[in-house]
């Protein structure tokens, strides 16, 4: 979806703000929304996509205005109501009314810690042979799709040369409309700064994206 | 939740703003609110939360990041093995759990600088530096590093010179970027823990570079 969080080349958000020794958390509440995010993710409840879609969804202005942990926490809340697990109800009332949906890996408990402590893999194996090879030149697609994509509109209708293969990985369009993994190839992408950004661009610069297959089209 | 929590805070997100505390409050009520329907329904535990919680503000950290860079600086069979898979030389180093199959070491030359944005979210190598800091999550830094990287290594104090290629890496798959920085000048001699103590973690976004007289927070 062509959402605000879409955000590379936009001008006017101002100077980078960097904050001396910044804790982890600046609230309590933060670190709470971040290990419910976890957690839930954990127990199969939803895949990392739909929780970046989630979040994506927001209204362009709360996207904007919100804390990154409001987000989170707006976006945890909204999946929770709409895979069914809490209840509008519920969250007005601030308790548990309704009997719990079950969930696919089961609740959270202290032996799962461990698997929100490290990275899960994303790669998926296939028997699809890659379309490119490395130093291929590329066309990203010029598409708008209404879901879930991580075709940033910055690189759309851009040429760039393949830099490397990353193999075949989740495709995010597909998991977070969840329609299952749909394993694609991943590649890496570079493009020039004059591409991306005209003429008068500082040509001294380069740009990747990691792109999966089906965004690309040979040039 | 409506626009009102939101705006008195910026995306950019620090908290000068304490004077508010009944917004605060509110959010913390309805995040209280969120974590007892959770616990009431046998979702989680949170005793588990309160452990990721605190592993995150005490074990996973930019110091992960830093040893692996000190290592590198020092030995350059490592090195090899972590510009040729991050992901594997990390794991042989014993003392890591899985970093995640998907993460890139770039290294930083005379020629090349390299810098990490997530331009779409905040993806980052978690497992190597910690939780992202709030300006790597915010519009400025996610707007602004892919078309005016030099514009933004000036908001962070540093110069790059106009014959080093500047190189983003915006994160947009699972795939992890760290920027391997040069060993500064002055170093000659240190030992692997001297020279972790120097890596910031800034230095390993793209963001800041490791000096021998200024200690890594």
């Amino acid at each position: 979806m062509n959402g605000v969080h879409d955000m590379g080349g936009m001008d006017g958000f101002g100077k980078v703000e960097v904050e001396p020794n910044e804790p982890p958390f600046h609230e309590p509440w933060e670190g709470r929304v971040m290990a419910m995010n976890r957690a839930m993710g954990a127990t199969g409840a939803w895949n990392i996509d739909i929780g970046r879609h989630s979040r994506e969804m927001l209204p362009p202005h709360i996207y904007l205005q919100a804390t990154y942990y409001q987000k989170w926490f707006l976006g945890l809340r909204q999946m929770l109501v709409d895979r069914g697990y809490i209840t509008q109800k519920e969250v007005e009332a601030g308790h548990a009314l309704e009997p719990a949906k079950p969930l696919k890996r089961g609740p959270f408990e202290m032996k799962d810690l461990p698997r929100v402590m490290t990275r899960g893999t994303f790669a998926r194996p296939t028997n699809t042979e890659a379309k490119f090879r490395i130093g291929d030149r590329v066309r990203c697609k010029n598409i708008h799709p209404q879901g879930h994509t991580r075709l940033p509109r910055y690189v759309r209708g851009h040429e760039g040369v393949v830099e490397m293969i990353h193999g075949t990985h989740v495709f995010p369009d597909s998991a977070a409309a969840g329609q299952g993994d749909s394993p694609q190839w991943l590649y890496t992408v570079v493009f020039t700064s004059r591409e991306l950004w005209g003429p008068d661009a500082d040509p001294t610069i380069k740009i990747s994206i990691d792109a999966f297959e089906p965004y690309l089209d040979p040039v | 939740m409506a626009g009102k929590d939101h705006d008195h805070h910026h995306d950019h997100g620090h908290r000068h703003d304490h004077d508010h505390g009944s917004e605060l409050s509110e959010t913390q009520l309805r995040v209280r609110a969120l974590e007892t329907i959770l616990t009431e329904k046998g979702y989680v535990d949170p005793a588990a939360l309160d452990a990721i919680v605190e592993a995150y503000e005490t074990k996973i950290g930019p110091r992960n990041g830093a040893r692996v860079v000190a290592k590198a600086w020092t030995d350059p069979a490592f090195k090899k093995a972590l510009l040729e898979n991050a992901s594997k030389a990390i794991e042989t180093l014993g003392h890591f759990s899985r970093v995640g199959d998907h993460l890139v070491a770039v290294e930083n030359t005379p020629k090349t600088h390299n810098i990490i944005v997530c331009t779409l979210c905040s993806c980052y190598p978690w497992e190597m530096l910690g939780l992202p800091p709030v300006w790597y999550k915010a519009s400025p830094y996610r707007s602004r590093a892919v078309k005016d990287p030099r514009g933004v290594l000036a908001d962070f104090g540093v110069e790059v010179s106009k014959d080093t290629e500047i190189r983003v890496w915006d994160s947009t798959a699972e795939t992890r970027f760290l920027v391997l920085p040069m060993r500064p000048e002055g170093t000659e001699g240190w030992s692997e823990d001297q020279l972790t103590e120097i890596v910031t973690r800034d230095s390993m976004i793209g963001t800041g570079l490791p000096k021998a007289d200024e200690k890594a927070s």
